[in-house]
């Protein structure tokens, strides 16, 4: 039973992007990201877990310029993550898939993510005495 | 009725009824993961430049050791699910895809632990 030739949908091709379709994909491609996230936490715990040096050396390696964007990023990754996956949330329980609603929550998680992250790094700044 | 052919009866094709359970492990972790990242993005603000003795102090208290603990094992469960989502999606050839699960799992069980021994030993060592 030979299947590699049936044919695959959607064609992206042939599509011209629009916010419920970049979302879709954007969700998944931070979801993905979120595994050097993930790692990097795993990283910063155990490094504490091996002692004084080890810990210090991760936290330069994290407050370094090449860190804090990885950091940003990483934030950026998480924020949309999360309100994007309470909207599939929503879904989930039959909500919100009206198309004029759709396009109001996705503008709702553009809009949280970049505030959410924006609070975070101004609170990291503050926290650190604008370092 | 039984709709499928004889021939993918025999071959044993078809839903393995166990998609229900991962769709909903996924949702779960999900919820649990909203508390537990917001939690963590407020608490781990001050620990941001911090140094060990300050850290161990943080992880020492027994309120955020639970937390972290708890974050631990519903982010490496939520990512070991979702990534065998994707690789399902767009590995297609049998091996890759068993060996790509194969070590997503394992990935997902050696940070997890290693994250949460991590965790215990900084918090509680004496």
């Amino acid at each position: 039973m030979k299947s590699e030739n049936r044919p695959l949908s959607p064609h992206l091709g042939i599509y011209r992007p629009q916010l419920t379709s970049v979302l879709s994909i954007l969700h998944r491609m931070t979801g993905v990201a979120m595994v050097a996230g993930a790692l990097i936490f795993t990283y910063w715990i155990t490094a504490a877990a091996y002692g004084p040096e080890h810990f210090e050396r991760a936290q330069s390696v994290l407050g370094s310029w090449f860190g804090r964007v990885v950091l940003l990023c990483l934030t950026v990754s998480l924020y949309y993550h999360l309100c994007n996956g309470i909207r599939h949330l929503a879904w989930d329980a039959g909500l919100g898939f009206a198309l004029p609603r759709l396009q109001a929550t996705g503008w709702l998680v553009v809009a949280a993510t970049l505030v959410l992250t924006l609070i975070t790094w101004f609170a990291a700044y503050a926290a650190r005495g604008g370092a | 009725m039984d709709m499928r052919t004889a021939q993918s009866r025999v071959r044993g094709l078809g839903s393995a009824k166990e998609g229900v359970a991962h769709w909903w492990a996924e949702r779960l972790t999900a919820i649990a993961l909203v508390p537990l990242v917001l939690w963590f993005a407020v608490a781990a603000i001050p620990m941001v430049g911090a140094d060990h003795a300050a850290f161990k102090a943080w992880v020492g208290e027994f309120g955020n050791a639970l937390l972290l603990v708890l974050l631990t094992i519903a982010l490496f469960h939520h990512a070991q699910l979702g990534l065998q989502v994707v690789v399902e999606d767009y590995v297609h050839g049998e091996a890759a895809k068993v060996t790509c699960l194969v070590t997503i799992k394992f990935w997902a069980i050696l940070c997890g632990v290693a994250t949460i021994m991590a965790i215990l030993r900084v918090g509680f060592a004496a």
